[in-house]
C-alpha cells in the first residue's frame, strides 16, 4: 500500500462516493460513506463503514477496510449522488431517474422512498440525468436533455422545470446561493440561474475565450460564494470569480485527461482536491495560512500554468509565482499524487474533515483517514 | 481441477427437442448463439421454440470474487510490463519472484473470500484456485526463483508445508487437549511434522510422551538429539554443498547405526520415525494417509535420501514417487500431469495442460507473461504470427472484452500485445455500447491516447447522430468538434438555417452566439455564427457594421448560394433606411450578387419580390 492507503476492490466500477455529513458541531471524523456504481449488468447503491461500526480490527496502526452495511439495487448508471440529511441519498440516473432512497440504521437496509422516474428525457427516450445538488428540502437536477429540475423531497410532483436551459449537456451543478445555481455543459460554458426569475434564461454566461473545452465538474469556494472551480475534457482546473466577468481568475495544468471532480475542502479550503481519467487524484494546497489561497488573489490576468503537475509522492514544493505582483511568500502551490501510480480513472472523490474516499473504474474504493491539512 | 473428459460435455438447451428440430448456432467472441432451425429431423412435428439462447463457456468471468482477482491482477500485471527492460537480469530476479508473490497473494486472497461467502456451489471453483496457487507456487520455485542445488529441497519443502495446512489445525486439536499425549491424532501430528521436516515442532510434541514414559527417557532423550542435529542446509553460510552433504551423510549414518542397534525396538512409532529419517521408502508409504499427495511423498523423499538434488535430477525423482504412491490402476489427473511438467522443466507442456483443463485464459495468460519476462520461453513462433505469450494474453483480453464492465482491462492487455494487440483493439472498442456521453467519452479518450482516429471518428459521429435525432444541436456540435468533423458541423448548421428559416427565429441562441473558435470547423459553421451576429448587430442598431457584415457574407463567399435570397432580403430594411448605410461601392456590389443571382439556376424567388428588390436597389 502506498501513500497509507489501501485499495478495496468491490467487484463493481465505482461512478460515485459520497460521505455522510457530520454535524459541524461535532469534531468526529465522518465513518460512513455511500458509492454507486455504473457500466454494470446490475448498479447499485451501497453504505459502507470505516468507523467502530463494522471495523474489527485490533490493531491501532492497520485501519481495516471498509465494510459493507447494506446495499440497493439502482436501475441505471449512478451519475451523482448526494446525501440529502443523515437518512436519505438522491441518486441521478442514467435512465433519467431521480430517486430518494432512506438509509435505516437499526435495521441496516435501504430502501427507496421517492422515484421521478422520467425527470429528464428526450421526446421519444430517457436522457440520462447527469447531476444532482441538494440544500434539503429542495433537490435540483441537470440532465443531457438539457433541462434543469427542481423538486422538494417532501413534494410528489416537480417545483420547477427550465426548459431548454441549454442545448448541449447539462453536466454538472452546484449552489451558489440558495437560490442560485451554476450549471456546466459541454460546450464549456458555465451559466447562472436565479430561481427567483422566472422564465427559462440564465442570468450570466461565462466561458473561456479561445476553444471551448467540456466542462464535467464544478465547485464553489465553502467561504467565498461568487468563487467556484471548474474541471473538463482537457484536465485543466480553472478558478473563476463569477462577478468578474467572462475571464477566468487562473487556469492550472492539472490532469492529462478529463478532470471528473473537483472539490474545494468544507472546512480548510486552501486545499483543493481533483481527479480524473487519467488515473489520478491531487491535493491542491497553498502553503499560506490566509483564508484566500494564492491562486485566488491573482489579479485580472489570466495566468496559465505551464508546469504540469506531475508531482513526485511526498509533494516536493513546487512554486507557482507567475500570478503574484507582490509577495512571493504568497505564491506557493503543492500539489500533491494521493494515488499510486498506473491506475484506471478515478471517477469521483469526497473529503471530509481529514477523511479522503475515491472510487476508480478498477473496480476499487481507497480510503484516506489522514489526510494532511 | 475439471476432469479431462473423454467426450465433450452436452449442455442441454431449454425448450429444445434435439429429436424434433436440427439447431443451429452462430459462433460469437465469447459465447455461442442457438436457435431453432426450420429444419425437422425425421418424424418430427410442427411448432416451434422462438427463443434465441445465448450459451456461456466462461460462467467464472461474473463471478463477483473473481472480478477481484481480474482487476488487482490487471494492476500487476501494468506494473510488470512496466519494469525498465535495460537493468541486468539478475538484479530482475528479486523483482520478479515478489510480482511472482504478489500474483499468488490475490488469489489466496480470493480463496479466503470464497471459503467466508461458504457458497456450497462455489466449491469447486475454490478448489480450482486451490490447485492454481499450488501450481504457480511450484512454477515460482522452479522456474523463477530458480533455486540451485540445496535450496531446493527447502523451497520444495515451504511448497509443499503451505499447501497442507491441515497439520497445525491438529497439533492446536491435540495439544489443547487434557491429554496430549494420549489423543487419538497424537502419533499423526507427531509423524506429519517429521515428513514435513519440521523438527523443531515434533520435538516439541514428542515432549509430552516422554514425559509420560519416564522408564524410556533414554530412548526419547536419543531421538530428541537426533532430530535436532539433523543438518540443514543454509544457503547463506559460507558452507559449500560438499561440505553439507558430508555432515549430512555423517548423521545418516549415525542414525542408521540406532536402527541397527535396534535401540527404538520397544516403540513402534519411534521405530517407524527413526526409518522415516533414513528415508526407508517403505515405511514412508504406510504413511500415505498423512502424506496425502504424491509429491509430498516426493519432497519428503529427497528431504531424507538425496537433500542435494539438483534440478535437473528432479524430475527422475517426481515420476518415480507418482509411480510408487499412485494405485497403478488409477487415472492420473490433469493436476498431475501439469505438476509432473513442471518437476521436469517442460514449461511449455505445463502451459499447454494448464490451458486444456481450465475454463478461461487468466492463469495461464498471466503466468506466460511473468516467465517470459524471466526470458524462460523459447521464441518459437506459432503459426499465426504471434508467439505464445502473445497469443493467449490476446485470447485473455478477448474474452474480457465480451463482459459489460471488464473491457476496460482489456485495454491494457492488447497495449502490450506488439503484433496484433492493435488491431484487436480496433475492432473490438467499437462494439462496446454506448448508452451515456460518460461512456463514450471514455471509450474516446482510450482511442485518443492511442491514435486511433478513425474509431474517434466513429464514435463520435454516433454520438452526434442520436444527440441530432433528439434535437440537441448543442449536443452534436460538441461532438462534432471533438471529432473535428467538419462534414458533420456543415449538416448541424444546415438544421439551424432550416429552423431559422422555417420559424424566423434562432434557435439555441446560447450556442450560436458563443461558438468562439469552434466557429471555424466548417463553412456553414462559420456563416451560421456571422449571420447571428449580423442579427445581433442589427438589433444593437448597429446598421454600418450590420451592412458590412452582410456584404461580406455574400462575396467571400461564405454563404451558401441557397440563402443569398435570404441575406438580400435582409439587406432590404437596411436599404430603406433614412440615413445611407450602403456606400456606393457596397451598392454595386450588392447589385452584383443580385446579378449573380438572377442569372443563376436556382429559382428559389418570386418574380414579385425580384421586382421589388431590383426597384430599390436602382432607387440608390
Amino acid at each position: 500500500c502506498a501513500n497509507g492507503i489501501n485499495a478495496k476492490y468491490v467487484s463493481k466500477k465505482i461512478s460515485k462516493t459520497r460521505w455522510r455529513p457530520v454535524s459541524s458541531s461535532s469534531l468526529q471524523q465522518p465513518d460512513i460513506f455511500a458509492t454507486g456504481s455504473w457500466d454494470n449488468e446490475d448498479n447499485s447503491i451501497s453504505i459502507w463503514s470505516i468507523g467502530e461500526n463494522g471495523v474489527s480490527s485490533m490493531d491501532d496502526e492497520f485501519e481495516g477496510d471498509p465494510q459493507l452495511l447494506c446495499e440497493y439495487k439502482h436501475n441505471g448508471d449512478v451519475l451523482d449522488l448526494q446525501f440529502l440529511d443523515q437518512d436519505r441519498i438522491v441518486t441521478a440516473s442514467s435512465t433519467g431517474a431521480v430517486t430518494i432512497f432512506r438509509h435505516h440504521h437499526n435495521s441496516q437496509t435501504l430502501s427507496v422512498s421517492k422515484l421521478w422516474e422520467r425527470a429528464h428525457h428526450y421526446p421519444c427516450n430517457n436522457a440520462p440525468c447527469t447531476g444532482v445538488v441538494c440544500n434539503s428540502p429542495e433537490i435540483v437536477t441537470v440532465g443531457e436533455d438539457g433541462r434543469i429540475m427542481l423538486f422538494r423531497a417532501d413534494q410528489e410532483g416537480v417545483l420547477r422545470t427550465i426548459e431548454k436551459a441549454d442545448s448541449s449537456a447539462i453536466h454538472a451543478v452546484t449552489f451558489l446561493r440558495t437560490t442560485e445555481i451554476l450549471t456546466v455543459n459541454s460546450i464549456g460554458q458555465l451559466k447562472l440561474w436565479d430561481f427567483r426569475q422566472p422564465g427559462n434564461e440564465p442570468s450570466q454566461i461565462l466561458s473561456l475565450t479561445g476553444d471551448r473545452v467540456p466542462l464535467h465538474c464544478v465547485d464553489r469556494h465553502p467561504n467565498q460564494q461568487h468563487i467556484v472551480a471548474t474541471g473538463g475534457q482537457d484536465g485543466m482546473l480553472c478558478i473563476w470569480d463569477v462577478r468578474q466577468g467572462n475571464m477566468p481568475i487562473s487556469l492550472m495544468e492539472a490532469h492529462t485527461s478529463e478532470m471528473w471532480e473537483v472539490h474545494f475542502h468544507p472546512s480548510n479550503p486552501g486545499h483543493l482536491f481533483s481527479c480524473s481519467e487519467d488515473g489520478s487524484l491531487l491535493h491542491w494546497e497553498t502553503s499560506s495560512n490566509t483564508d484566500t489561497p494564492s491562486f485566488l488573489q491573482g489579479g485580472r490576468n489570466t495566468s496559465i500554468i505551464s508546469r504540469s503537475a506531475i508531482a513526485p509522492a511526498g509533494g516536493n514544493q513546487s512554486l507557482i509565482n507567475a500570478w503574484l505582483t507582490g509577495d512571493s511568500s504568497k505564491g506557493h502551490l503543492e500539489t500533491t499524487h494521493m494515488l499510486p501510480s498506473q491506475m484506471l480513472s478515478v471517477n469521483s472523490l469526497d473529503v471530509l474533515g481529514q477523511c479522503l474516499v475515491c472510487g476508480t473504474d478498477g473496480e476499487a474504493i481507497y480510503v484516506n483517514r489522514h489526510v494532511p491539512i | 481441477m475439471e476432469e479431462v473428459d473423454v467426450e465433450p460435455t452436452t449442455t442441454p438447451i431449454p425448450g429444445f427437442d434435439s429429436n424434433q428440430k436440427h439447431l443451429g448456432f452462430v459462433w460469437g467472441p465469447g459465447d455461442i448463439l442457438v436457435y431453432e432451425t426450420i429444419y425437422k429431423a425425421s418424424g418430427g412435428s410442427a411448432g416451434g421454440c422462438p427463443f434465441v439462447h445465448e450459451v456461456r463457456k466462461d460462467e467464472d468471468i461474473y463471478s463477483p470474487i473473481l472480478r477481484k482477482l481480474f482487476n488487482e491482477s490487471h494492476h500487476i500485471f501494468v506494473g510488470l510490463q512496466r519494469i525498465r527492460e535495460d537493468l541486468p537480469s539478475k538484479n530482475k530476479k528479486p523483482q520478479f519472484v515478489s510480482i511472482s508473490k504478489n500474483y499468488r497473494s490475490v488469489i489466496r486472497a480470493c480463496m479466503e473470500e470464497l471459503q467466508q461467502v461458504a457458497v456450497y456451489h462455489n466449491d469447486s471453483l475454490g478448489n480450482t484456485l486451490l490447485s492454481l496457487e499450488l501450481i504457480w507456487n511450484l512454477c515460482e520455485v522452479l522456474f523463477i526463483d530458480a533455486a540451485p542445488a540445496g535450496s531446493l529441497v527447502l523451497h520444495l519443502l515451504d511448497w509443499v508445508r503451505l499447501h497442507k495446512a491441515d497439520v497445525d489445525e491438529k497439533a492446536r486439536e491435540v495439544l489443547a487437549s487434557e491429554s496430549p499425549a494420549e489423543h487419538q491424532a497424537y502419533w499423526d501430528v507427531v509423524i506429519s511434522y517429521v515428513l514435513q521436516g519440521r523438527m523443531d515442532e515434533a520435538r516439541q510434541v514428542l515432549v509430552k510422551q516422554a514425559a509420560l514414559q519416564p522408564a524410556a527417557r533414554v530412548m526419547f532423550k536419543l531421538l530428541d538429539n537426533l532430530l535436532m542435529k539433523m543438518p540443514i542446509f543454509n544457503p547463506g553460510e559460507t558452507q559449500t554443498l560438499t561440505e553439507f552433504d558430508v555432515k549430512w551423510r555423517h548423521w545418516r549414518e549415525e542414525v542408521d547405526h540406532c536402527l541397527q542397534d535396534q535401540s527404538f525396538a520397544s516403540n513402534r512409532h519411534l521405530e517407524d520415525i527413526c526409518k522415516i529419517l533414513v528415508g526407508d521408502e517403505d515405511v514412508l508409504l504406510e504413511y500415505k494417509e498423512l502424506l496425502s499427495t504424491w509429491y509430498h511423498f516426493l519432497v519428503t523423499r529427497l528431504l531424507f535420501s538425496h537433500p542435494t538434488v539438483k534440478p535437473t535430477e528432479l524430475h527422475y525423482y517426481a515420476q518415480s514417487s507418482m509411480h510408487m504412491f499412485l494405485d497403478t490402476r488409477s487415472v492420473p489427473e490433469p493436476l498431475d500431469s501439469i505438476l509432473l511438467a513442471a518437476f521436469e522443466f517442460d514449461i511449455h507442456q505445463v502451459i499447454k495442460d494448464c490451458s486444456i483443463a481450465l475454463n478461461n485464459w487468466w492463469f495461464v495468460g498471466h503466468l506466460t507473461d511473468l516467465l517470459d519476462h524471466c526470458k524462460l520461453l523459447q521464441s518459437h513462433n506459432l503459426h499465426f504470427g504471434s508467439n505464445l505469450r502473445e497469443f493467449l494474453l490476446l485470447e485473455y483480453a478477448s474474452g474480457l472484452f465480451t463482459h459489460h464492465s471488464l473491457w476496460q482491462l482489456a485495454v491494457d492487455y492488447f497495449d502490450h500485445c506488439p503484433e496484433f494487440g492493435r488491431v484487436y483493439l480496433e475492432l473490438q472498442i467499437e462494439r462496446v455500447p454506448l448508452d451515456t456521453e460518460r461512456k463514450a467519452l471514455k471509450v474516446i479518450r482510450i482511442c485518443e491516447q492511442r491514435q486511433m482516429t478513425e474509431q474517434v471518428r466513429s464514435i463520435c459521429k454516433i454520438m452526434a447522430k442520436k444527440a441530432l435525432r433528439n434535437n440537441r444541436l448543442g449536443s452534436a456540435l460538441s461532438w462534432s468538434i471533438r471529432a473535428k468533423d467538419a462534414a458533420f458541423a456543415t449538416l448541424i448548421s444546415e438544421r439551424f438555417l432550416q429552423d431559422y428559416c422555417a420559424k424566423g427565429t434562432f434557435s439555441d441562441l446560447d450556442l450560436i452566439d458563443n461558438l468562439g473558435p469552434a466557429m471555424l470547423l466548417s463553412d456553414r459553421l462559420t456563416f451560421l455564427g456571422k449571420y447571428r451576429e449580423f442579427h445581433r448587430l442589427y438589433g444593437e442598431k448597429r446598421f454600418s457594421d450590420a451592412a458590412k457584415l452582410l456584404l461580406s457574407l455574400m462575396t467571400a463567399k461564405i454563404a451558401p448560394h441557397s440563402f443569398w435570397m435570404t441575406l438580400l432580403t435582409d439587406a432590404l430594411p437596411l436599404l430603406e433606411q433614412k440615413e445611407v448605410i450602403f456606400s456606393a461601392d457596397q451598392t454595386h456590389e450588392l447589385m452584383f450578387c443580385l446579378e449573380e443571382l438572377t442569372s443563376g439556376k436556382s429559382q428559389l424567388f418570386t418574380l414579385a419580390s425580384l421586382a421589388r428588390v431590383k426597384q430599390l436597389f436602382t432607387l440608390h
